[in-house]
């Protein structure tokens, strides 16, 4: 195990449902109140019609694998652990991208348009971040993968 | 009104581009600020207007108080990261152009060996702030695994391989060694390349640009004066930013492989009236390598995909088609946040290029790219 913490989220008000969310394995994601508009990352102004009144819906965390990296190189001594991990950008159903650790075999053949599920991973340090893996694959199978 | 023509980089300076300075970084920025007034053969009282590049760009009260400048008329930043130093020669030509002031002191420097990596320095600047909290806790720290998710897309829509990538990191070298004043010393090839140690994949070791101190300082003036000066007339024909959909959030671009120069591109080439067939000598910002590639289609050099392709075949080296970052970029001469891309670009139509001078280039570019995709490109032309 490493010593060295991983960073935390720094919450704010925008985001704080999005974490509160994360903790009980919800992806949450926010929506124009006015419009209906979702947008993710959070923010406080809708950019389709300006209006500051937002809500909260929760995602299926289905979606499809946009692009993604294999990191090598710990740039965080918190990640010093980790390396190699594959880090994937993912076109949810919904119509936003998310970003998450892509539990899958960091030599393995990805491409875009797979298939995958999410959920939410609680670390040591008590937070709660978003995981993906294969839908093909199914979770058990990288269970056994699972650092800690 | 258009900017084309009424601004002209007067002068030029840099340091020696080293690792592990003693240097504060402000001294390196003095130095540099020095050096390019000499250049234009003016004082440092002469200096009425200030624009300081990057995160660790002294403020305008400083080089006040240390020139002795009696009466600054003009001052502003430009934070568009790698961007800001063709962003600040806009805002200085425009501030020309409406008569504020005469002589736009645009200076740089920095000492990263005395602090913090590139990984840590982002996560504290505001236009990050969605990075850090979303990404930066996933593992998504540095540059490098922030800007692969485009390339890994780039390779897997087009084809682009990373030999492609290798073509620009070894003309590059090849480029440093011969001009000097250079970071990296020692020759490499695609194969060296290829077996660089894997940093964030795509992204080799020779792929990503260095951790480097210097400084580097351009004057810019009123182009009516510069016929008046010390050096050669270099004007700037076309410039303009551009910045990409989704500016804080790559994760969220619609088109992941469309920076914020595609924006500006056109704007500039219409403003100085030519096209990329035109250009003479480029100076394209090369964080990594894939930046390169992407930004030389996105400014029209070739089509959305074809820019792997297009630095085959040495096409970028000296002697090639497009004889770009004759200086060795940030890639291998230094990391200058790209004012080095704008300094050598002046120098090369000035025809003071030395070993790598393009021969007889009187038109040129040169871009900026920053942050999470900000973009800026400046044409210029010897006049």
């Amino acid at each position: 195990m490493s010593t060295s913490e991983k960073p935390r989220p720094h919450e704010t008000e925008e985001s704080r449902p999005y974490w509160r969310g994360a903790e009980r394995g919800a992806l949450m994601i926010q929506r124009c109140a006015h419009c209906g508009k979702l947008r993710h990352y959070p923010r406080l102004v809708c950019d389709n019609c300006h209006s500051l009144e937002s809500d909260w819906v929760e995602a299926s965390r289905r979606g499809t694998l946009h692009s993604w990296t294999v990191a090598h190189h710990a740039f965080h001594p918190g990640f010093a652990q980790d390396v190699p991990y594959v880090l994937a950008t993912i076109d949810l159903e919904e119509g936003v991208r998310a970003l998450g650790i892509l539990d899958a075999p960091a030599d393995g053949k990805l491409a875009p348009g797979a298939a995958v599920t999410g959920r939410f991973e609680r670390r040591g340090d008590g937070v709660s971040v978003l995981h993906f893996f294969l839908a093909r694959q199914g979770p058990r199978l990288v269970k056994g993968d699972d650092q800690c | 009104m258009s900017l084309s023509g009424k601004a002209a980089i007067t002068g030029i300076g840099e340091t020696d581009y080293v690792r592990g300075s003693t240097k504060s970084a402000f001294r390196l920025q003095v130095e540099a600020s020095l050096k390019a007034i000499e250049d234009a053969g003016l004082t440092p009282k002469d200096i009425d207007g200030i624009i300081p590049i990057g995160i660790t760009g002294a403020p305008a009260e400083e080089f006040v108080t240390n020139f002795g400048i009696g009466d600054l008329r003009y001052s502003a930043v430009t934070p568009l990261g790698g961007a800001s130093g063709i962003a600040a020669v806009q805002s200085a030509a425009a501030a020309i152009a409406a008569g504020i002031c005469n002589h736009v002191l645009i200076p740089s420097g920095r000492n990263v060996s005395a602090g913090a990596r590139a990984g840590v320095r982002i996560h504290q600047m505001p236009q990050f702030h969605l990075v850090t909290e979303y990404e930066y806790p996933l593992g998504a720290i540095a540059p490098a695994q922030l800007y692969a998710p485009m390339a890994r897309r780039h390779m897997e829509l087009y084809g682009t391989r990373s030999r492609q990538f290798a073509e620009v990191a070894v003309a590059m070298r090849e480029h440093a060694i011969l001009h000097g004043n250079a970071v990296m010393k020692k020759p490499i090839t695609i194969e060296d390349h290829q077996s660089s140690r894997m940093i964030a994949d795509p992204f080799r070791l020779l792929d990503c640009s260095l951790e480097s101190d210097g400084g580097a300082a351009l004057v810019v003036s009123a182009a009516e004066r510069a016929g008046d000066m010390r050096q050669a007339k270099v004007v700037v024909a076309g410039i303009a930013e551009g910045h990409p959909d989704s500016p804080s959030s790559i994760t969220q671009r619609a088109e992941m492989t469309r920076l914020g120069i595609a924006k500006a591109a056109p704007r500039a080439f219409a403003m100085a009236g030519v096209t990329p067939a035109d250009i003479q000598v480029a100076e394209i910002y090369d964080c990594f390598t894939y930046i390169v590639i992407c930004q030389l289609e996105d400014m029209g050099f070739c089509g959305k995909g074809e820019g792997g392709a297009f630095v085959e075949n040495g096409r970028l080296k000296l002697g090639g088609a497009l004889p770009t970052n004759t200086h060795g970029g940030l890639l291998s001469q230094a990391h200058m946040l790209g004012m080095n891309h704008i300094v050598e670009l002046v120098r090369q139509l000035r025809g003071q290029g030395g070993a790598t001078q393009v021969e007889g280039a009187r038109l040129g570019l040169a871009t900026g790219y920053g942050d999470l995709g900000d973009g800026a490109i400046a044409i210029m032309q010897r006049v």
